[in-house]
């Protein structure tokens, strides 16, 4: 169950998808996100979830995947819907019993925000599925890198990275082998109440913190060892290039973002 | 109580592209009170086999039967499983939690059901078992022992549990040669006085010929070999196509025998070899 969490982990396969340079990937999803908000109708937010549904299926990963990242926020999903019926106000009255009211227009924002969230993972899973986290950085490093005159340190901010994603793996495993040997001594995660069980987390936290820093100590002197001393320098082993293929992939975000600014403004 | 594998297959992450058969159609059969030794080379499938027998993972396809309980049944009662079967993990130490040695041995016993009474007994006496004096130890923290002691307090709070099976992954990995001797003769000493089933994996050979009733070989998700240390070992191209070795004594053995001394090259333990030397140079037995 552990192991549900797609975020950050990549699904290996060839596709045109996952062969884009990553900068052109990391600019879709932020230009498909800003295109989201501008979303006020269930035709756009249809036509999204139509791009969106086309870039899945190009890229070749199992809807499963997709599914399994959208699950852990489905609580998160249904509570801010059910905040957001009664919330949002506009429109003609529909139900109302004491203080609470639901209207029409409300019901209509909560939905669409409701589907708003759902494509923000999607896209979200897509461009983390397809493309490896060592790779993500690095198109985060080469678009930051305008910035290093003004003091953003682009090259530690993008280590950091790294090395946070290459840890989600490890603690996840960590975390399955600690919770293993608790379950091998009579551990029970799975019944009592909320209390009961987050008390029972114990045994999995303290020594997953006293692995975290234990397997970061490592890494740090291990780094140390090699003569890591930061980003001046340094040269890549992979450069990057802009292809013929992220030519097309730009146009394509390009026409989604002016088919729902049309949408939104003009119809 | 002995234990009875049947046809056990299991596949991690079965329909995905990275999908791996790590134990396929594997079946044996464990005597009561038998110590077993396991071996293979990494990868073979040892430790998804001994997650297996304590309900850790579910087999694909197959059955575990220990004593008259099929652990892999639906609505097997876990508990049942883990009072019956004992797990000490690689590098046990990291699971250590609690801020006192005697609380951290008795989290199982409680876990299982016993009272605080109870626990604190079979935690004392745990805690001796591993050679560990528990008046001066039980109040202290695990995390300011040393790192052969934090391995013993680990063991001892599987053994508190008062297992009728007892398994080791590499109980001595990492270890120095002292604390690996003396964690292996607790092990031995507890087999014999308990009388349980021990399940030992083990990348020294020579632990496993000294200690094991029959050794398992696995290799590439299916069993190898099954057999007393004599038998396994003799058969050397074949281990040594598997990734694995002989124990250093008989590989000693083999060498001299080769060369022409006529002893025993299928000796697998150190004072039988010692003597067999001794004869040898004492040119009682003609070479």
């Amino acid at each position: 169950m552990i192991r549900d969490i797609t975020l950050g982990q990549y699904f290996p396969c060839e596709s045109g998808i996952h062969k884009l340079d990553p900068r052109t990937k990391i600019i879709a999803t932020i230009v498909y996100i800003i295109a989201i908000f501008a979303v006020n109708t269930f035709i756009g937010i249809g036509f999204a979830a139509l791009f969106l549904m086309i870039t899945t299926i190009i890229s070749r990963v199992p809807a499963k995947f997709i599914a399994r990242g959208i699950k852990p926020i489905v609580i998160i999903l249904v509570f801010t819907f059910i905040l957001n019926i009664f919330m949002l106000k506009g429109g003609e009255e529909l139900v109302s019993v004491g203080a609470l009211t639901i209207t029409s227009g409300g019901l209509k924002r909560a939905f669409l925000l409701a589907f708003r969230l759902i494509l923000i993972i999607w896209c979200s899973s897509i461009l983390t599925l397809t493309t490896k986290p060592i790779t993500l950085t690095d198109g985060l490093e080469s678009m930051l890198r305008p910035l290093q005159r003004i003091g953003v340190p682009a090259h530690d901010l993008a280590m950091m990275m790294t090395i946070a994603l290459r840890f989600i793996p490890i603690l996840i495993e960590e975390t399955d082998k600690i919770m293993k040997a608790q379950m091998a001594r009579g551990a029970d995660f799975e019944t009592g109440n909320i209390l009961q069980r987050a008390r029972r987390l114990v045994p999995i936290l303290v020594p997953l913190f006293i692995s975290a820093l234990r397997i970061a100590q490592d890494l740090a002197m291990a780094m140390e060892a090699r003569c890591y001393r930061g980003g001046d320098g340094r040269t890549k082993m992979h450069s990057m290039k802009f292809a013929r293929r992220d030519f097309v992939a730009c146009l394509a975000i390009m026409a989604f973002l002016v088919i729902i600014i049309m949408e939104a403004h003009i119809l | 109580m002995g234990i009875i594998v049947k046809n056990l297959t299991h596949i991690y992450n079965e329909g995905l592209p990275y999908s791996h058969t790590a134990l396929d159609d594997i079946s044996f059969e464990i005597e009561p009170g038998e110590f077993i030794g396991i071996i293979g080379h990494t990868g073979s499938g040892k430790s998804t086999l001994l997650q297996h027998l304590n309900g850790l993972l579910k087999p694909n396809e197959g059955h575990i039967i220990v004593g008259d309980c099929d652990i892999t049944a639906q609505g097997a009662v876990m508990k049942d499983i883990r009072r019956k079967v004992g797990f000490v993990f690689q590098y046990p130490e990291y699971q250590l939690f609690e801020e006192t040695v005697k609380k951290d041995v008795s989290y199982g016993p409680l876990n299982l059901g016993m009272n605080e009474e109870e626990a604190s007994l079979s935690a004392r006496e745990a805690i001796e078992l591993v050679g560990l004096d528990y008046d001066e130890i039980a109040q202290r923290s695990p995390f300011e022992l040393s790192g052969g002691q934090k391995r013993r307090i680990a063991i001892a709070g599987v053994i508190a549990m008062e297992p009728e099976v007892l398994i080791l992954d590499e109980p001595t990995a990492g270890l120095d040669p002292k604390s690996h001797n003396d964690i292996l003769e607790i092990i031995s000493t507890l087999h014999k006085s308990k009388g349980n089933i021990t399940i030992l994996v083990s990348h020294n050979m020579q632990d496993i010929a000294d200690y094991c009733d029959k050794v398992i070989v696995m290799d590439k998700g299916k069993i190898a070999m099954y057999g007393t240390p004599g038998g396994v070992f003799s058969e050397r191209e074949a281990l040594e196509g598997m990734g694995l070795a002989l124990p250093p004594v008989n590989e000693l053995m083999r060498k001299l025998y080769e060369c022409g001394v006529h002893v025993d090259k299928d000796i697998l333990d150190i004072d039988e070899a010692e003597a067999a030397i001794y004869e040898i140079l004492k040119g009682k037995k003609k070479i």
